[in-house]
């Protein structure tokens, strides 16, 4: 693999602005590495050769004129949840196989704006519904460390696409953990923003309320570079809010000096892998050596969150997936038979058995008779588990826990018991019913040398602080600068 | 809560998914030990808790009554199954 | 046991139970959630973007001025304004429904409470309602038109629509025409909707039930819809009420259902597609934040409401002196009061202006269809020129009879009374001795007929003057002629 793909984001900056290297260069570089690996690790639906070294000619340009830019020629990818115009756009479902997207995303657009190359659309769990990226209707994506394992999910080819130099980061959304889990399986870094940090526009929903999109990279500041640019107010979106957005690679500092971390003993758990426990315990003893003030806090809502999230999530999901009929866009079938048998042909026919799963269980709980007991109360249980955080972080800075309970599973392991499958979300889902910043990144690994995932959770909008935490934690250690086999 | 399979034929319906007679049976199964598990939410006192229905607590900016966009260009169709002219084309409708 | 009671009931002897949705679309210039234009008249799906057409990954971003409309409505129906709203989204598919959930409101609608005004044969009676609430117009299904396909336009989908919904208190057909009347007339003094019926703009769903006269338990209700005008309404639902009564009679009963009206077969009929389980599954909409209105943008609304129709009505007796039937005529449309009132600060002679109105102009507006707009547009000519022909009249220079050939030229000219009346020298003969002249002549030309009046047939009083207007075009001041002619025929 060319060393070009092994470069940060400020290193490749560097070398492009000093013109040492071209944009076309480096994302020719990507292409090749791609087309050399992708056919073992099936990261990609879409490879947008044609766009990407447009892209890349047009970044080569600006920076003859002397343009400079943190994202100007940086060859990226984007989870094929993400609308880029005129590239076909299929959220991983048979339901969109031919769909050409009209229109950009406001995180497109704002990356395109910036100068970035993309280079493709990453394969993820259909309509981001999973933990492993086995739901996707086209590929199983491998994990790069041991390619009979599965990268997490949904966002698992924006995960292993990073770790394997395919590009130098990626998009990937975030729901119930879909950024964090992914990227602990696969060994990079992945954050998810406060929710109304970054604009949903143009992302297609899975869960309203609960999606994010955000960056993934092998390096925190690499993320911090790319939220920076995606991150910001959109009119487009009514639930993005309007707090003005930091320079995050620059706060980023080596010290932890007086930062109050809490350790939720909830989450640590009977069934969890041990190696998982005493690597995250590890992370902490390094959190107090750079001079963190440790605690242990506690989340008492913590067992309630798989329940509560998958009744929210799945009864948004039935209503979000309604648009997909068969009439403005997607897979049509049995129109012959009248317009019922369309709707239900079309959706039978254009829906995976999980995505069919999370409809029916979120019909169910919006339904006459059932709302009260299941959708409301999971409304309420998310009240406290928003206040448990809220008396948390009263106290702590940032609360510290592992991503998930356990390293990369196997492909098909899980496939056959959905339950066991949600349960792989237990630690990432209440960050998102709070609506918080959390970050994945390495802190080590299990005996069968599979990446381990530290989780770091922040206040609503304190990203900065997140990443400072996660910066300082990574520089003190070399865990990041492990590669996957090639 | 158990889950019979006349509720699960009446959600698929509902949800307009045609289901064959394994799927209905797999997921009447496989949604009812779901619940099974979720059940443990009702065993929660939640009496005088606001449900939470977004994380965001601030006030909306609406937006000025200006028309912004241009007319629909050909790609807002482009992707439609079936078309007469610039009609979306659907199965005739019985009401 | 009720049945068996009522069937021995006559259908006199029910009393009908009727409460009324109303759904109004607001006169924006965009789209509710997006910036597509509202406007009428676009080439199919002209008017779309992805929000409204529910592609992948749209969101809704909320206009500012529906909310504005939403407060008026309320604030003119004496109706409490939420300070906190909510967004809900009611799951259906059907095609004209392009993200298969309609943005509406439902546990916290914007207005609850208020009550309309209306009058009718019986005199005066309030009806309350439940609520006024906001959300999006659906698309518009074409059917028929291609065998077994229909076709779909989505340029009225997400156009802001009020949905008022009364209280069960209408108790005829000729309250829920008067109560609709009221309605739209408010909404049109509101400028927020154009209450075109036809088009589809003002509609109106009629929930009909019966119950024994002296009752209070609510019989099983039907929904009616389809009515596209008010005579509509009417006929439905006094169509209803006798099929209900019908089948109470017989000892039947009555199912919860909904009925389309079909005008053309004057009956109503059950709708098929209603036949699949309904069930909505109302939940916050996740993709808007609450509707928060605050006290101050209540008030500002508050203090630029324009004066309402009742109100209005009452001054225009009080301080015009008209009667009540002008006055209920003049203030049925703003624009219809507006002018009239422009007309009398030119001219202050108010029932005149008000004949003018009522009788000429309404006829050719009517005539014309100008009517079906919220705002008279095409109507040429300007309240002060048509105070200036009232005042030519007043002052002698064109008789009554020449002012109507003289606006019948404005109205196809658009030109000035006064310069119709100089180009067609339509100026009133007042002159005697030109008066003097032509009635001699007439006199001259028709011996016989004036012996036979002086032998004492009066009524022959009418022929000569009819003769004399010939002879002067019409332009002979009536009463000088009258005078003269009298005095001439008794010589």
């Amino acid at each position: 693999m060319s060393e070009l793909l092994r470069l940060s984001i400020s290193e490749a900056n560097d070398l492009l602005s000093r013109r040492k290297v071209s944009s076309v260069e480096l994302t020719t570089a990507a292409l090749q590495r791609i087309r050399n690996s992708d056919d073992r690790l099936r990261c990609f639906l879409t490879v947008t050769d044609d766009l990407a070294l447009a892209q890349a000619r047009r970044a080569d340009e600006r920076l003859a004129r002397g343009e400079t830019g943190s994202l100007l020629g940086i060859p990226l990818g984007i989870k094929d949840v993400i609308l880029t115009k005129g590239v076909r756009t299929t959220a991983a479902s048979r339901i969109l196989e031919n769909f050409i997207a009209p229109y950009d995303a406001t995180v497109s657009r704002r990356l395109f704006e910036a100068g970035a190359v993309c280079v493709g659309k990453l394969n993820c769990d259909e309509f981001a519904m999973g933990s492993s990226t086995e739901n996707s209707a086209y590929q199983v994506t491998r994990n790069p460390w041991d390619h009979d394992r599965v990268p997490g999910g949904s966002s698992g080819g924006s995960a292993a696409a990073v770790a394997t130099g395919q590009c130098i980061g990626s998009l990937g959304t975030d729901t119930g953990g879909s950024i964090r889990q992914p990227a602990a399986c696969c060994g990079v870094v992945g954050i998810k923003p406060t929710y109304g940090r970054v604009s949903r526009f143009g992302v297609i929903a899975y869960a309203s309320s609960l999606d994010q999109v955000g960056p993934m990279g092998r390096c925190v500041e690499d993320c911090a570079r790319i939220l920076s640019v995606i991150a910001g107010h959109d009119t487009n979106d009514s639930t993005s809010v309007e707090v003005s957005v930091p320079d995050y690679a620059e706060a980023l500092g080596p010290s932890c000096k007086g930062l109050r971390v809490g350790i939720p003993k909830e989450y640590f758990v009977e069934g969890m892998q041990p190696e998982v426990e005493k690597a995250v315990h590890a992370a902490v003893a390094q959190f107090e050596r750079l001079g963190a003030v440790v605690s242990e806090v506690s989340l008492p809502h913590t067992e309630y969150a798989v329940p509560t999230y998958y009744l929210i999530a799945t009864a948004e999901a039935s209503s979000n997936l309604a648009r997909y009929d068969g009439i403005k866009y997607g897979l049509r079938r049995g129109e012959s038979d009248g317009l019922l048998a369309m709707y239900r042909r079309t959706r039978a026919e254009g829906f995976g058995t999980e995505v069919k799963r999370r409809i029916m269980l979120g019909t169910y709980a919006l339904s006459a008779g059932y709302y009260d007991a299941y959708y409301l109360k999971a409304q309420k249980v998310r009240t406290l588990i928003r206040r448990d955080f809220e008396k948390v972080f009263a106290q702590q800075d940032v609360i510290v826990a592992p991503t998930a309970p356990t390293t990369a599973f196997r492909v098909g392991e899980k496939t056959s018991d959905p339950l066991q499958m949600y349960l792989s979300d237990i630690f990432t889902i209440s960050i998102n019913l709070a609506g918080l910043p959390g970050i994945s990144l390495p802190c080590g690994f299990d005996a069968m040398g599979l990446p381990i995932g530290l989780q770091i959770i922040g206040r609503p909008f304190e990203e900065a602080r997140v990443l400072q935490a996660a910066h300082a934690y990574e520089q003190s250690t070399e865990w990041h600068k492990r590669s996957p086999p090639d | 809560m158990s889950l019979d399979r006349n509720t699960v034929h009446h959600v698929a319906l509902l949800a307009r998914l045609e289901l064959s007679e394994q799927e209905e049976a797999q997921f009447t199964d496989q949604l009812g030990h779901i619940l099974e598990h979720f059940e443990e939410l009702a065993a929660l006192n939640t009496d005088g808790i606001e449900p939470t229905s977004t994380v965001v607590d601030l006030i909306p900016r609406y937006r000025d009554d200006v028309v912004t966009n241009p007319p629909a260009p050909e790609e807002l169709r482009a992707n439609a199954p079936a078309r007469d002219d610039n009609f979306f084309k659907v199965p005739k409708i019985i009401e | 046991m009720a049945q068996a009671f009522a069937a021995g009931l006559k259908s006199m002897d029910y009393e009908a139970v009727i409460g009324l949705e109303v759904h109004a679309e607001l006169l924006t210039n965009s789209k509710v959630f997006c910036g597509c234009s509202a406007k009428f008249g676009a080439q199919p799906n002209e008017n779309t973007c992805p929000v409204c057409l529910g592609m992948p990954g749209a969101l809704p971003v909320l206009n500012r001025r529906a909310v504005e409309f939403a407060i008026r409505a309320g604030l003119a129906s004496r109706s409490t304004v939420a300070a906190c709203s909510r967004w809900a989204r009611k799951n259906y598919f059907y095609p004209d429904l392009p993200k298969g959930y309609q943005i509406s409101q439902y546990e916290l609608p914007i207005c609850t409470g208020g009550a309309i005004d209306i009058d009718t044969s019986a005199g005066s009676k309030t009806i309350r309602l439940t609520r006024i609430h906001m959300e999006e117009d659906t698309g518009k299904n074409i059917h028929d038109a291609h065998g077994d396909s229909s076709l779909v336009d989505f340029n009225r989908c997400g156009v802001p629509l009020l949905e008022i919904v009364s209280e069960p208190d209408i108790r005829s057909s000729e309250e829920a025409g008067a109560y609709l009347r009221k309605l739209r007339t408010l909404l049109q003094y509101l400028e927020i909707c154009d209450g075109n019926m036809e088009e589809g703009s003002f509609r109106c769903d009629a929930n009909v039930s019966i119950r024994p006269r002296g009752t209070t338990p609510l019989g099983t209700k039907v929904e009616i819809k389809n009515m596209n005008s008010f005579r509509n309404v009417e006929r439905a639902i006094d169509h209803e009420i006798s099929r209900q009564a019908a089948v109470l009679r017989d000892g039947g009963s009555l199912v919860q259902e909904t009925r389309l009206w079909d005008p053309d077969r004057e009956a109503t009929r059950s709708m098929r597609s209603k036949e699949f389980a309904h069930d909505y599954r109302y939940f916050p909409e996740p993709d808007l934040l609450p509707l928060v209105v605050s006290n101050e943008w209540i008030e500002t609304v508050r203090n630029a409401l324009p004066e309402l129709p009742d109100a209005r009505r009452q001054r225009f007796v009080a301080s015009y002196g008209l009667p009540e039937y002008d006055a209920e005529v003049l203030t049925a449309r703003k624009d219809v009061a507006d002018y009239f009132e422009a007309a009398v600060r030119a001219h202050a002679n108010a029932k005149a202006v008000s004949n003018w109105v009522m009788g000429e102009m309404l006829r050719l507006i009517k005539e014309r269809h100008l009517d079906a707009a919220l705002i008279i547009r095409a109507w040429p000519v300007l309240p002060e020129r048509l105070a200036e022909m009232v005042a030519l009249v007043d002052g002698g220079s064109i008789s009554g009879k020449i002012a109507k050939t003289v606006f019948e030229a404005m109205v196809k000219t658009g030109k000035a009374a006064p310069d119709i009346v100089a180009a067609q020298g339509l100026t009133q003969i007042s002159d005697a001795g030109e008066i003097d002249a032509a009635i001699d002549a007439v006199l001259a030309a028709n011996p016989d007929k004036v012996a036979e009046y002086r032998s004492g047939k009066d009524k022959l009083f009418g022929f000569f003057v009819g003769q004399v207007m010939k002879a002067t075009q019409g332009k002979a001041n009536p009463q000088k002629l009258n005078e003269i002619l009298k005095k001439k025929l008794q010589a």
